[in-house]
């Protein structure tokens, strides 16, 4: 049987189907467990509902899917509610209090179960299909029931998604004012059991848990607004469920869960390493061209800088240019990024080189001129930040879109400081004094101060 | 000693060597990393076992020890990269995890290997698995195990008892003192994955969370002092484990299943009547606090 | 009738009084500013006039009522870290919650909604900001939008948290003007603040708390230096012409 008979089949169909929804509910629910920082949620209510579908089995005589929901709801409940009380009555920390629970619930789960299997009433492989679910086993109407509480689940979700953002980003506020704190929170916690009541059967807590942590996770990197954050994570949740069963399906033997599982974290490990804006390789490259691009303007200020100093002495024998060690002592700069930036500076001819020192070009004086103009009149920005922080100047550029009085004020303060910097190229000295009184402003694409 | 003996022992060393380490991982805010390597042991013993193709314990142990280690690390490493840290240990564990299931299913079909065993435990069968050296009966394997792990856990702690204690506190002030802190953390990782495979096979996996966290936490509430909360913890555990003993025979259900819920039952007293962080003494101080007012 | 009346209200948390036997009222359409040393439970005193933080004993009443049934007549702006800022949200969106009280349970909020919290983003100077991630503001600019936020709610009275802690003074600027306007509105403001320098300049009506009420009324007559030495304890030291320098343990 090739991988395409197999698809065709049935079972299989019903199985995708299946997972599919699965993989959607835990994903939306479990952004909600993810945003409110309590991933691991999910875990702790598939452990936790051991004990209460035991206690339903017990009170109910058989098996019966609707009280075993019923029970593992309550229980499901209990222990959320266990967890908060616990965290707030005393100084157990949130994640001591989850492990707690989870075990103390699981404990008790298991010895009931050992109760029930010694009545030799229960299932004596039923704790292994607790643990791994069983989704080969999935028949239709398994399926129908999965379908119809997923889209329950998804529809609540739906209504009350505003009321859960705000729960989820300041529960304080909410409750502030009116939101009913509790009562959702509660409500998103049997929401969750839902979910992994319905996908216990199928394929096992741990996979349960699995689906309401990873997919969450995985759209996090994609998105910034929460509503398509969760549209995200479904989708991923339902894609790895349908990429678990495929391979499960041709592999012929491999069970599906773990596979799922897999699939998920492939998809995790992907959006970590190559989202747009929140991934891994985005952020390296930003974080590497930040790195030449400060290094560039350090050289070109620091050997601004030394041209400045040369140019105060009164024998104006202006250096033939200055040393590695020297621009590199002003500012401090790596060796690599020296060397590198050094050649794309000399390649763009603004410096020239005879190998061991450096010069500025005239276009190369020219340009560290506005460089050093912008840096210091930042410099002075913020010195008077009461002044002038209104203006809100984040970026060193953008300090040439201020109004032209203020840039004139600004420019004042710099004079009065000493710091105005000293035109480099064509003129001396003396020029540059007739020039300091007139301030000729020239904005536009290439915001050059003439001064 | 009476089989009966040889099983409460046992037990009691579970209670010992985990209620100890479990104090740290409680401070350390570390209980659901705890969790996550209980369940990726799975992924060592059956490792363990296609490398070693025996079901000896030794390989066992080391393969639980690598994988332990393993699970910390990625941990760490997803933390390092500004991974939410419940997400972190969430997706970490349970990848291993089912990384471990696919192996198995993959190679150790065919063999028997007891996965209900691993994650349940079946301390009922301790006494008759025995050690011998030289032809002399020396008594339970798992009795040793866990003696061996409760001295080195003890050597551990009592060595680096200074740094465990400020890096639990004070992390950052640690590292400003020049103290190896991620060396401290995995040692204790360490001695987690050495305690949880002691452990399993008494309680399994899945219950060595409880013999952790529980005990420790419930003497987290009665005292201030860490070397005083290291002595309870340890207290309560043994204690868990005797009491869930008795009564699972009484009752004739899942042993290990007890001893959890022991624990939590002693957690339970703790948490209404301790005399300085119980919920009685807390209720009383308010009262006190507004009939003056 | 005064918007907020307090009678004997005591806090502990986890068996510490934080709060004993606070009294006070505070009458309508003033900036009023809650002064008081460290961990002397002026945010404590705003969370148990909210119902955040649970009351030992005492009452609290907002115009006549207690505060349930008058919560749509409050705003409260809570301390900037009580919120994890890489939540996937922007301003707009954060400004917005302010008016799910008005709008009720599962409907969205709708286009006179967004033009209200646009509005209140811009009398904040953030209405460039509307679509940007929270992740992407300053301190001081995350601060504003829940100002923004609170105005949004379209109170009467408000309840602010440290609002001015560690902000740029562009935010400080703007917080002032908003307060003022709020008051020219005849709104009250209740504002926990930390900096003594500025109480004169921005409030007319203090309370002075250490655990206790020291004193409660209008600035110029509250705000003395025989006053401040009850609430700080000693641990104040006056220079010359009414400075002061406070001294932290």
């Amino acid at each position: 049987m090739n991988l395409f008979q197999h698809l065709s089949d049935a079972n299989t169909q019903w199985v995708l189907a299946g997972t599919l929804l699965l993989g959607m509910a835990s994903g939306v629910l479990g952004s909600f467990a993810y945003l409110k920082k309590q991933s691991l949620i999910g875990d702790a209510m598939a452990h936790a509902a051991l004990p209460g579908i035991c206690i339903a089995f017990l009170l109910y005589g058989q098996k019966s899917l609707f009280w075993f929901f019923a029970g593992a709801a309550f229980s499901g409940l209990l222990a959320a509610y266990f967890i908060q009380a616990i965290v707030k009555n005393s100084r157990i920390k949130e994640d001591a209090s989850i492990a707690l629970v989870l075990s103390v619930f699981f404990g008790i789960g298991i010895v009931l179960l050992t109760y029930i299997n010694q009545n030799g009433s229960g299932n004596q492989s039923g704790l292994n299909n607790y643990i791994f679910g069983q989704a080969a086993s999935l028949v239709g109407n398994d399926v129908k029931i999965i379908a119809i509480v997923a889209v329950i689940l998804l529809a609540v979700t739906a209504l009350f998604f505003k009321e859960f953002k705000l729960l989820t980003f300041d529960p304080q506020f909410a409750e502030g004012i009116g939101l009913p704190v509790r009562f959702f929170n509660g409500l998103l916690m049997v929401l969750i059991v839902s979910a992994v009541m319905i996908g216990l059967q199928a394929v096992g807590v741990i996979l349960m848990a699995a689906m309401l942590i990873t997919p969450a996770l995985s759209a996090r990197y994609w998105t910034e607004r929460m509503d398509r954050m969760v549209v995200i994570a479904g989708g991923i949740g339902a894609l790895s469920g349908v990429v678990g069963t495929i391979f499960s399906t041709a592999s012929e033997g491999l069970p599906t869960g773990p596979l799922i599982i897999l699939a998920a974290t492939l998809f995790f490990l992907f959006s970590m390493v190559f989202a747009p804006r929140r991934g891994l390789l985005v952020n390296i490259v930003k974080q590497m061209k930040m790195r030449r691009q400060t290094a560039r303007e350090n050289i070109m200020l620091s050997m601004f800088d030394l041209m400045e100093e040369e140019m105060r002495k009164p024998a104006a024998r202006h250096a033939t240019g200055f040393g590695e060690e020297q621009i590199r002592g002003l500012r401090p700069v790596s060796k690599r990024l020296f060397a590198r930036v050094m050649k794309q500076l000399i390649k763009e001819n603004l410096v020239s080189s005879d190998g061991n020192r450096y010069a500025l070009t005239e276009q190369g004086k020219e340009q560290a001129y506005q460089i050093a103009l912008k840096n210091r009149l930042m410099e002075v920005y913020k010195m008077y930040e009461m002044k002038f922080s209104h203006e809100e100047v984040e970026k060193q550029e953008d300090i040439f879109a201020l109004p032209e009085p203020l840039l004139q004020e600004l420019t004042r303060y710099l004079q009065q400081l000493g710091r105005m910097p000293v035109r480099l190229s064509k003129t001396g000295p003396g020029e540059n004094r007739r020039n300091r009184n007139n301030i000729i402003g020239q904005r536009g694409a290439d915001s050059r101060y003439e001064l | 000693m009476s089989y009966e003996g040889w099983i409460l022992l046992t037990g009691a060393l579970v209670g010992i060597t985990c209620g100890i380490v479990g104090c740290f991982l409680i401070l350390r805010k570390m209980a659901m990393l705890a969790d996550a390597i209980s369940h990726t042991v799975l992924l060592g013993i059956v490792g363990a076992f296609l490398v070693s193709h025996s079901m000896a314990g030794v390989p066992m142990f080391i393969g639980a020890i690598i994988v332990g280690l393993l699970t910390a690390f990625f941990v760490q490493l997803l933390d390092s990269l500004r991974v939410q840290s419940d997400a972190a240990i969430g997706v970490v564990f349970t990848s291993l995890f089912a990384l471990g299931v696919i192996l198995l299913s993959l190679f150790a079909s065919r063999v028997h290997l007891d996965v209900d065993h691993a994650l349940m435990g079946e301390i009922a069968f301790v006494p008759w698995d025995t050690l011998e050296i030289f032809g002399k009966e020396m008594g339970p394997k798992a009795v040793w195990m866990l003696g061996f792990v409760l001295l080195a856990d003890l050597a551990v702690i009592l060595l680096f008892y200074k740094e465990l204690k400020i890096t639990s506190f004070d992390p950052q002030m640690a590292a400003a003192l020049g103290i190896p802190v991620l060396l401290i953390h995995y040692l204790l990782m360490g001695m987690l994955s050495i305690t949880t495979v002691a452990s399993f096979d008494s309680v399994g996996a899945i219950l060595v969370v409880a013999m952790l966290i529980v005990p420790g936490a419930a003497a987290y509430l009665l005292t201030d002092r860490l070397s005083v909360m290291l002595v309870l913890s340890a207290a309560i555990g043994a204690l868990s484990a005797i009491i869930g003993y008795y009564l699972a025979v009484w009752f004739n259900v899942s042993i290990s299943g007890m001893m959890a819920a022991a624990a939590g039952g002693i957690f339970a007293a703790v948490f209404i009547f301790s005399p300085k962080h119980g919920l009685i003494a807390k209720w009383a101080a308010n009262r006190k606090i507004s009939r003056y007012s | 009738m005064n918007p907020l009346m307090v009678r004997n209200l005591t806090v502990a948390y986890h068996r510490k009084p934080v709060l004993q036997e606070v009294s006070f009222s505070v009458p309508e359409g003033k900036l009023i500013g809650i002064i008081g040393p460290n961990g002397a439970g002026k945010s404590t005193l705003l969370k148990a006039i909210l119902r955040l933080v649970p009351a030992a004993s005492g009452e609290v009443l907002i115009y006549g009522k207690p505060y349930k049934a008058q919560r749509k007549l409050i705003g409260y702006v809570p301390q900037r870290g009580s919120v994890d800022w890489d939540f996937p949200t922007n301003a707009l969106d954060v400004v917005l919650m302010g008016r799910y009280g008005h709008i009720g349970w599962i409907k969205r909020p709708g286009k006179e909604d967004v033009k209200l919290a646009l509005s209140c983003l811009e009398k904040l100077g953030m209405e460039n900001y509307a679509h940007r991630q929270i992740n992407q503001l300053s301190g001081g600019q995350q601060q504003r939008v829940f100002l923004a936020r609170a105005l949004a709610q379209d109170a009467t009275i408000y309840f602010m948290d440290e609002p001015f802690a560690g902000v740029d003074a562009a935010t400080e600027k703007a917080i002032i003007s908003l307060l003022n306007e709020l008051k020219a509105q005849g709104k009250t403001v209740l504002v926990v603040h930390h900096d003594l320098h500025t109480v004169q300049e921005y409030f007319d009506w203090v309370l002075l708390l250490n655990m206790r009420v020291i004193g409660h009324g209008p600035t110029d007559e509250v705000f003395t230096v025989e006053n401040l030495q009850k609430t700080y304890g000693g641990r104040l030291t006056f220079l010359d012409q009414g400075k002061l320098l406070v001294k932290h343990e």
